[in-house]
């Protein structure tokens, strides 16, 4: 990092600002100016979005972007493509696919989904079932997946299918970008314990995926998989917030509306503030370093400890509630929420129960902690060297 | 609440003073030579202390025309983490940070110019007395009283939780005056004055009682002028910032040992990390380590912002402080047996983890402060 490479980013942004005023420029047409001039991932090669810099030039570019009034909602309107597959593009994919995906994901005119986890395979996502079948110069996939988020909108879906049966479970996995409007794709929301349907399932019955849109080698399928997992992790802890924001926020708002002023939960109310605002701290800490290209431990610990005190704090604001905590004032309703939104504390006490469960449980992500960071030795693994169809699975 | 941008990403001098520092620890100051200093009379060495004096730092953070080295808050809290590793024994805390700090925020600046060279030499170890009931950590009306008498005072009363208060050269006394809290330098050989050694139950960091008996002293011995409380309250502010770096050293030092023991202690033909009922727990420390060191290396970069430190301070205090207690705890605990043992050096953090987390205000009552601070 020099600062001539600062120097070349700022004069990029001004130049695309000059160009495209934001405001008057529609979102989408500033966001493909925005990937051709390499400012969409400035670490990808040029002519992928990028400059072939470092992570933090793009901390740079976005903060220079947000002063100068223009959006990168993208990020968040699209997250499963911006975040995670174009960080499995980057690693894993041909020039030409990427030439293909890239800029119409940045450009949010195509949505994309995840497809890894099924009813059979959740933390042990490598023993996945749905199956791709080689026809010609096509797959034919069959198969169920679930916890599927925006899959009926999405245009793109990153999905793993098992193509050798016979193979040890990671070794037989193959990794495709799917078109999610192709014949026999069938989406159907997912309602969850709060009554919304957040998340779908997705029945693949014969649909066909051109071997063209296969990531990495057949068998391949574990690595890619890894990178998005890798990516996804990231995205869910390391959320850059303001101090008393979110679940904490609403918590103290609630403390101050009830007038409550029990000493009890006074303290209890302030632990969770400090928990809170250490585990904040953190993420902040973690970008910086990470960004410095001295990444430690504490990158790793953010969606583990957020976990367990959104949990905690929501559950706590419903007790800070009382009676009225008992209330759920939209009713469960069964619908499909186009976008998340804040819930109200009652909502957002049954939503978070997910956060340990969604993106990794807790119990995973503490092996991997003891494992990956402490180095502690693996849990056993019997299924390990089994070919995949002889696994115990109920 | 006005958040500051802090940057965490050491520079070389931080880097520097963490390796030397880590190098003279663990080859001076290993944990045998502290297991012999904590059954020592003095718990301290003098030897030592002169090494660490020369190597600057007891006036690491005061300033060069003060004798001092003239580096900042930050460098003092990388050194803090490296002694909180090793439980380093002595009053380098007492002294060379709350009394230091106490000088330097509260002295006048002749006092400053008088008291600190000696302290920044270590020639003079000095303490603070402030706190006299067990609980509430009250610095703003202490019963020990001042008379005037003449140019000067006759200060009654009773310290307990005196760092230290053996071996001092110095003592730092608050006392109620007729305008304000006032905080006195005693000579501990001055008549009046007694200082009773506890027993403590942190014996790497001793503590006194310290009675004063109609002490006479000069109206030069009055640090600063007028009212004290403010900048008592920001001594004691910056003294929590400080001790939770020291708290984060100890508290990963811990989790390093309950690590290690998972690697090679072997139960049922598996090393027992290979369960998850210790990876589980040893995976969590580190989440509440890193928490920790978030929170003191946060307060240690806004130190110089007054109204910011009101936060900070408290909350790196409760969350580090409570955080070392619990990796003290859960390291005997992955040991089992060994760990409970006398000979197994993990009750040294154990013990010095409680005692740290109520030195300066228990974790209850930070929040205390921290829930002023942001209005709750």
């Amino acid at each position: 990092m020099t600062d001539s490479d600062f120097a070349q980013v700022d004069a990029l942004v001004d130049d695309l600002v000059a160009d495209f005023p934001p405001g008057e420029t529609p979102d989408e047409e500033f966001w493909g100016a925005q990937y051709d001039k390499g400012l969409a991932w400035a670490w990808h090669p040029e002519g992928f979005g990028g400059l072939g810099l470092e992570r933090r030039h793009q901390t740079r570019i976005n903060q220079r972007l947000e002063e100068a009034g223009a959006s990168i909602e993208n990020r968040y309107l699209n997250l499963l493509g911006i975040a995670m597959g174009a960080g499995v593009l980057d690693a894993h994919a041909t020039d030409e696919q990427k030439r293909r995906w890239l800029r119409p994901m940045f450009t949010t005119e195509e949505f994309w989904c995840q497809l890894f986890s099924e009813p059979g395979a959740g933390s042990d996502v490598a023993g996945l079932s749905t199956r791709a079948v080689k026809d010609g110069d096509e797959w034919v996939v069959n198969g169920q997946k679930v916890w599927t988020t925006i899959a009926h909108i999405a245009k793109w879906g990153m999905v793993v299918t098992r193509t050798d049966p016979q193979a040890p479970k990671h070794q037989g996995l193959t990794y495709f970008i799917v078109d999610m409007k192709s014949p026999g794709v069938d989406v159907r929301p997912l309602y969850q314990i709060t009554g919304e349907a957040e998340f779908n399932e997705v029945f693949f019955n014969d649909v066909r995926i051109p071997d063209e849109n296969r990531i990495d080698a057949v068998g391949a399928g574990w690595r890619v998989a890894l990178t998005t997992l890798m990516n996804e992790r990231v995205a869910i802890g390391g959320a850059s917030i303001p101090r008393e924001s979110g679940y904490i926020g609403q918590a103290v708002e609630v403390w101050k509306d009830t007038g409550e002023d029990d000493p009890v939960l006074r303290d209890e109310l302030l632990r969770l503030w400090a928990d809170a605002e250490a585990a904040r701290l953190t993420a902040q800490r973690a970008n910086e370093m990470a960004s410095a290209g001295i990444p430690g431990p504490e990158g790793s610990t953010g969606k583990l400890a957020w976990a367990n005190l959104n949990k905690e704090i929501t559950a706590f604001t419903v007790d800070l509630m009382g009676l009225d905590g008992t209330l759920y004032p939209n009713g469960y309703e069964l619908s499909a929420p186009e976008r998340f939104r804040t819930h109200e504390p009652q909502k957002a006490f049954l939503r978070t129960r997910a956060n340990s469960i969604e993106g990794g449980t807790s119990e995973i992500m503490l092996n991997i902690l003891g494992e990956r960071v402490l180095g502690l030795p693996g849990e056993p693994r019997v299924d390990k060297d089994l070919p995949w169809v002889e696994v115990p699975r109920g | 609440m006005a958040e500051m941008r802090v940057s965490y990403a050491p520079t070389e001098d931080q880097e520097l003073i963490r390796g030397t520092a880590r190098q003279f620890l663990e080859e001076r100051v290993g944990l045998e030579r502290v297991r012999e200093l904590m059954m020592s009379d003095e718990g301290f060495d003098r030897g030592l202390w002169k090494e660490m004096a020369d190597l600057g730092w007891t006036g690491l953070a005061i300033a060069e025309d003060h004798g001092g080295a003239g580096l900042g808050f930050v460098e003092l809290t990388v050194l803090l983490e490296e002694m909180g590793r090793l439980v380093t024994p002595g009053p380098f805390f007492a002294s060379a940070v709350l009394a230091t700090t106490a000088v330097s925020v509260i002295g006048t600046e002749e006092q400053r110019d008088r008291l600190l060279p000696q302290m920044a030499s270590g020639e003079t170890i000095a303490t603070l007395g402030v706190f006299e009931k067990p609980r509430g950590w009250r610095y703003d009306q202490p019963d020990t009283a001042t008379t005037v008498d003449g140019d000067g005072y006759v200060i009654t009363g009773s310290k307990r939780g005196v760092l230290d208060g053996h071996l001092a050269d110095l003592l730092l006394i608050t006392a109620t005056t007729e305008d304000g809290v006032g905080m006195f330098t005693i000579d501990p050989g001055a008549d009046g004055v007694s200082i009773i050694q506890e027993s403590a139950l942190d014996p790497t960091r001793r503590q006194a009682t310290v009675q004063l008996d109609g002490v006479r002293v000069a109206a030069d011995a009055r640090l600063g002028e007028g009212d004290a409380t403010e900048g008592l309250a920001r001594v004691l502010s910056i003294g929590s910032a400080a001790l939770a770096a020291e708290q984060v050293g100890g508290a990963r030092a811990a989790m390093d040992m309950a690590v290690e023991y998972a690697k090679t202690r072997y139960q049922f033909g598996r090393p027992i990390g290979s369960y998850q009922a210790i990876k589980h727990r040893c995976a969590n420390m580190l989440m509440k380590v890193e928490n920790a060191r978030s929170a003191a290396y946060y307060a240690a970069r806004v130190v110089d912002d007054v109204e910011e430190m009101t936060v900070a301070a408290p909350l790196a205090a409760a969350v580090a402080g409570e955080a070392y207690v619990w990796v003290a705890g859960e390291n005997i605990q992955v040991h089992g047996g060994i760990g409970f043992t006398w000979e197994h050096d993990a009750h040294i953090y154990l013990k010095r983890a409680k005692a740290s987390s109520l030195l300066l205000g228990s974790p209850h009552h930070q929040r205390d402060l921290l829930g002023r601070a942001i209005g709750i």
